[in-house]
């Protein structure tokens, strides 16, 4: 790496007319500073990355102790005392800790991985590589993105320590039940640092975001036009765009939260009677909470599904070299998720005892959210129709977000209908079509990524038959954990249960619940493979040797094999024509580059 | 020990693991990058169609498997709507599921690069696009008309002939309040909770509370093919009670009172015969996470018919005669208090 970076430096002198970027001028920066409190966005991207990653180990570590009490309520874990200590006394989950294992699990993923991992990672790597930038429109607010971040991360991770344990009132943490302390032993300190953490959390992603949203609309190279631009920066643009309108809102129902919990008022609360004592808090509406968390928890989910879609998108057209189908219609997709994303959370809320006529609004509103997401699966399935396809590990992660996606999407048109949700909801149903579609799906986006632009990152192939053995283990765990539960839910059996052996309705699942147990467990050593795999590559991987190793039409080949802060050595390259030119160009290739000039009598507007 | 050595037999097998695929890369150099990822491309996409056909076969033997686990038929009236809507809409998903992921891997399979072949380009179709646009807007206008025809039926107000019971949840089980002879429920406050008498907070200087019948058990009686309205409110956080077998569900909420209405349509008799299990019995389950106990938050539903139910609540004494027998000075000290503003179960808070 150091070497390309001393090169950097000659080169630079030599433009030095280029609007001061001295970036790549840093090779004898220190340590700290090149790796550490970086402002280079492709050092950021690689910090939310291995974050994330070690994130991702301790959520999916979570879920192996709380399947291990689902598949086998009435056997004992020595191996889980050793992990939990008194809370796992005689290697038997604690109830209190099992709750506090389930909300951290959810917590942990939603934000922490598929949000700050996914969008984090690849936005801040691919928005100034794809657009032709040097770097992001603020790179020191980018590194005090990921520094909240990293203070979050802290906060959250001290909580799972403290005595009366970590949040344990669901990822939702609705009150009242998150604001007293009475209610749950995890409604003490542990919510405090919940909150605490939250807030940072906030704070970084809306730094992160107005940052990717600035930077996509201003820094673009000369030619870099809108319609010009790879179909994931359009993701990760939405993706910024949902983020900042809507991560607001959720600060704001964390503060009321912390108000009714710390200073006595009642926005949450009202004629509550617990711990033996009726509370003086009288007028509040716990509904609040539920609107205004999930006027965030819903754009949320596409928050954490557009980057999958867009490097979806991205993948299934290079590997397939052929153009994406429906250019112009995937962007209006997005445009209409992104859109109705805003207008369907009370889906969540159908049986709160909100008004039946909002309620109907709302069904039809959900239901409109299927077609833009009809359009896009139609879409990827003709972009590899007729297409010459290359059975990369990136593109069968892609092809297997598709399935996943599909497969998760089309329960969601159980759920959004109020009349079938008044059954399913808070059963099993809803765990399966959420973790196949916004689980599953989005962490196959985000390995398609990986796998992808890992020689970007590192200058190192990943290993492919570990990529293989991963994806295989990977596709069939997950159904085969997913699939059956939907079984479990329609049978009405509610989710976030310790155990269901006393339940006369729900007992006889019993040995399905271990099979979905064994199965989640030998996926999530799968996953450790590539983890494995990750960090070995980085420094045992198989070397780039070529600029464009995947025949890519768009910029971030076009930088040298491991670029410098600042990404290109000489000037920005400017751009002809639109990402996805996968046609003759005359010498052999299969593919046309951005950067390549229209040939006469050649017009852009051939797509 | 057993645990170190098993982290280290773990260790062993990721070094094992990563080694043959290093190996496997080495061989890739060696013996000629095009050959090899040729042959790869044929083995992947081999192995995506068989996952492709082995998951088809899964999903007939999960459902082979599970379906005698399911819940037995509806015992509610709109329920059986609720079974039809929920086959409706199965198979119009399913139809979608099996023409997708069928493309998808057949695609996947009939395109693979060979040495031969060259991409189409082939950017957009404006024609296409329209039509995958209108066939799913249809599709939807569908499924969204008979869901909101059944909405609004489910959740019309109850008929007057309809009998009206109180739910209300708590840290960890369920008080079930039925009006007593005069079908009316008096006023409850929460300030006037108390454990040991006054499970509900009833307003004992209320008339209509006198003669209120409360269970502690959790056990709901209903009468077969008579309407109940069900009155849920919730003591500290937010429930849910949930009625898997009537289709069912909603929150129980501090400080409002949500409602639900349905026909019970068999009895829990029949329900043994039907579901050929003496053991069967109607569960109210909680499905809002509600702390440590949420797991063993259960009621049960008792269906029976008019004469039963009649002979049953005649054993009943009203929850005032066994609790405020002795201490009969109490409604007078209530007189002072102020004016309730918190009359959480005459007010209607279905905004």
């Amino acid at each position: 790496m150091s070497d390309v970076i001393i090169q950097g430096t000659n080169v630079a002198h030599t433009h030095d007319a280029h609007g001061g970027h001295h970036g790549h001028e840093h090779h004898e920066q220190h340590f700290i500073t090149k790796y550490i409190f970086s402002q280079d966005h492709k050092v950021i991207a690689k910090q939310f990355l291995i974050t994330g990653i070690i994130w991702a180990i301790i959520g999916a570590l979570m879920s192996v102790f709380f399947r291990l009490q689902l598949g086998f309520p009435n056997e004992t874990f020595p191996i889980m005392e050793t992990f939990l200590g008194e809370w796992a006394k005689g290697g038997k989950l604690n109830p209190e800790f099992y709750y506090a294992l389930v909300t951290m699990h959810g917590t942990i993923l939603v934000f922490f991985v598929l949000t700050a991992g996914l969008s984090g990672t690849f936005a801040n790597l691919l928005i100034p590589l794809q657009i032709g930038a040097r770097d992001m429109a603020s790179p020191f607010m980018n590194m005090l993105s990921y520094w909240f971040f990293f203070i979050s991360s802290v906060f959250m991770f001290v909580s799972l320590f403290v005595q009366t344990g970590p949040a344990s009132g669901g990822w939702t943490t609705y009150p009242p039940l998150s604001a007293l302390k009475e209610a749950s032993m995890g409604s003490g300190i542990g919510m405090d640092l919940w909150l605490i953490s939250m807030a940072l959390f906030v704070v970084s992603s809306l730094l992160g975001g107005l940052n990717y949203i600035s930077t996509i609309l201003n820094m673009r190279t000369k030619g870099m036009t809108m319609t010009r631009m790879p179909l994931t920066i359009w993701a990760l643009f939405f993706t910024a765009v949902l983020g900042v309108l809507s991560f607001p809102v959720l600060f704001s129902g964390f503060v009321l939260l912390i108000f009714d919990r710390n200073f006595g008022t009642s926005f949450y609360l009202s004629e509550i009677f617990i711990g033996g004592k009726a509370l003086p808090h009288v007028g509040g509406s716990a509904i609040l909470y539920q609107h205004l968390f999930w006027f965030l928890g819903h754009p949320e989910v596409y928050i954490i599904m557009l980057p999958g879609m867009g490097m979806a998108s991205e993948v299934l057209s290079n590997h397939s070299r052929k153009p994406i189908f429906g250019y112009t219609a995937m962007i209006i997709s997005l445009i209409g998720i992104t859109v109705l994303a805003f207008l369907v959370w009370a889906h969540h809320m159908f049986v709160t005892g909100m008004s039946p006529f909002l309620g109907s609004i709302f069904v039809l509103l959900t239901l409109l959210i299927a077609v833009p997401s009809a359009v896009k699966v139609f879409n990827w399935l003709t972009t590899i129709w007729k297409g010459n396809i290359r059975f990369t590990v990136p593109m069968m992660f892609a092809i297997g977000f598709v399935s996943l996606f599909i497969s998760g999407g089309l329960t969601g048109l159980f759920l959004g209908n109020s009349a079938l949700d008044i059954h399913l909801h808070d059963t099993y149903f809803v765990v399966a079509h959420f973790h196949i579609v916004m689980g599953v799906s989005a962490f196959f986006g985000m390995f398609a990524g990986i796998y992808h632009w890992f020689p970007k990152m590192f200058g190192r192939f990943m290993n492919n038959t570990l990529g293989y053995i991963h994806f295989f283990i990977t596709l069939a765990g997950a159904y085969l954990i997913f699939w059956p539960m939907h079984y479990e839910g329609i049978a009405g059996m509610p989710r976030r249960y310790y155990d269901y052996s006393a339940w006369e309705s729900f007992k006889q699942f019993e040995s399905l619940n271990s099979f979905i147990s064994i199965a989640a467990i030998l996926v999530f050593f799968a996953q450790l493979i590539f983890v494995v795999n990750f960090f070995v590559s980085i420094f045992r991987g198989r070397k780039v040797m070529v600029q464009n190793p995947w025949g890519s039409p768009t910029l971030e080949w076009t930088t040298p094999i491991n670029p410098g802060h600042g990404n290109w050595e000489g000037d920005i390259p400017e751009v002809y024509r639109w990402p996805y030119d996968y046609k003759d160009d005359g010498n052999g290739n299969d593919f046309i580059p951005q950067t390549a000039p229209l040939k006469p009598g050649e017009s852009e507007g051939a797509h | 020990m057993s645990g170190l050595i098993s982290i280290l037999l773990t260790g062993l097998v990721f070094v094992i693991i990563y080694q043959i695929a290093k190996a496997s890369e080495y061989a890739t150099i060696l013996r000629g990058e095009e050959k090899i990822n040729a042959r790869v491309n044929r083995t992947m996409a081999i192995l995506l169609v068989a996952f492709f056909l082995l998951g088809l076969y899964g999903i007939w033997v999960c459902h082979e498997a599970l379906i005698d686990k399911m819940l037995p038929v509806s015992a509610s009236e709109h329920g059986v709507e609720y079974d039809r809507m929920f086959l409706v809409t199965l198979a119009v998903t399913g139809i979608v599921f099996l023409i997708t992921q069928t493309i998808l891997f057949w695609f996947a399979y009939r395109y693979q690069s060979t040495e031969k072949r060259t991409s189409f380009f082939y950017a957009h179709n404006n024609k296409l696009e329209l039509v995958w646009t209108t066939i799913p807007a249809i599709a939807m206008a569908v499924l969204v008309a008979i869901g909101l025809r059944n909405w609004m039926n489910m959740t019309s107000a109850a008929p007057k002939e309809a009998m009206v019971v109180e739910v209300v949840g708590k840290q960890f089980n369920w008080i079930v309040r039925y009006p007593g002879k005069d079908g009316v429920m008096g006023k409850r406050d929460f300030r006037k909770i108390n454990d040991a008498n006054n499970v509900l907070g009833l307003d004992w200087n209320d008339k209509d509370n006198m003669d209120d019948v409360v269970a502690q058990n959790g056990e709901l009686h209903l009468v077969v093919n008579k309407p109940v309205s069900i009155l849920i409110g919730s003591r500290d956080v937010i429930h849910d009670v949930g009625l898997p077998h009537f289709r069912m569900k909603m929150d129980a909420v501090p400080g409002i009172v949500t409602t639900i209405w349905f026909t019970p349509t068999i009895t829990t008799t029949k329900m043994k015969e039907i579901t050929g299990n003496k053991d069967f019995v109607y569960e109210i389950s909680c499905d809002q996470m509600c702390g440590k106990g949420h797991y063993s938050m259960r009621g049960t539903v008792i269906v029976e018919t008019q004469a039963e139910y009649d002979a049953w609540m005649a054993k009943q004494q009203s929850y005032y005669a066994s609790n405020n027998a002795a201490p009969a000075a109490a409604p007078a000290a209530e007189g002072t208090a102020p004016e309730q503003k918190t009359d959480s179960v005459k007010a209607i808070t279905m905004k």
